[in-house]
């Protein structure tokens, strides 16, 4: 199973509708990865709203693929955190502080244009 | 009592296997929708940890009741190489499998009752039981 992304003009759009193993999240890592060398975006939305878990592993990936992407010059937004997910990631004592967050994908959107005025 | 489920960690997929037969357990008890997070969550951790350091095992689900109380416990189980130090294991960010070493202190935030045991090459036993509010 693969995570899809989509190009949006300058942006690259993706929606984790699946529950993800964790053999899925290191695939989607070098797959986000090499669409953002190929495409020249330079901001990136990630949204979880149909995340229902995230766990430990899943959280160093999310966090690594943010830092990964900053490497390569773009910036990335996670949007659509669950209450329940943000509960635990809390609880299991991670904090996502250089993280970009936002409500939602609009959000999100606004989010990357603003910063990137572009 | 009730009956108990067993769910076998043998391969990589059966992580997302386990927490989804507790997360639909976990709902049938009653629990909310937090709650139901935090119990696939932990699982998650236990099922990983038993498919990283054992290579396989097994994470038994039961329904528990007492006195005015009930709640899910679940136990799980590996005939792996064992745990040195648990204290050790306990503190935040320790890993030896270059992870965030969440996992075992954040089961034990997770959830209400945390209790392991670990015999050096003959396993290792990790009890945890959240209770319905």
């Amino acid at each position: 199973m693969r995570i899809p992304i989509l190009k949006l003009h300058h942006y690259l759009l993706v929606s984790i509708q699946t529950e993800i193993d964790d053999h899925t999240a290191i695939q989607f890592q070098e797959d986000l990865l090499n669409q953002i060398h190929k495409s020249g975006a330079t901001g990136v939305v990630i949204d979880l709203t149909s995340v229902e878990m995230i766990d430990s592993f899943i959280a160093k990936v999310l966090g690594d693929v943010v830092t990964m992407s900053d490497l390569m010059g773009a910036k990335v937004v996670l949007t659509g955190i669950q209450p329940a997910v943000a509960v635990t990631l809390i609880d299991l004592g991670i904090e996502m502080k250089s993280v970009s967050t936002a409500l939602n994908l609009e959000q999100g959107l606004i989010k990357l244009h603003q910063e990137l005025g572009d | 009592m009730s009956l108990q489920t067993c769910v076998n960690i043998k391969k990589e997929w059966d992580i997302v296997g386990a927490r989804q037969v507790g997360r639909d357990i976990a709902k049938e008890t009653g629990f909310g929708t937090v709650d139901q997070a935090r119990i696939a969550t932990a699982i998650s951790e236990l099922a990983r940890n038993i498919y990283l350091y054992a290579g396989s095992g097994q994470i038994y689900f039961e329904v528990v009741e007492e006195m005015n109380r009930k709640g899910i416990c679940m136990t799980a189980v590996d005939t792996g190489p064992g745990i040195d130090d648990l204290s050790q294991v306990m503190e935040d960010g320790f890993s030896t499998s270059g992870g965030l070493g969440a996992g075992l202190p954040g089961v034990n935030r997770l959830m209400d009752v945390f209790d392991i045991k670990s015999e050096k090459d003959k396993g290792t036993e990790v009890k945890a039981i959240k209770w319905v509010r």
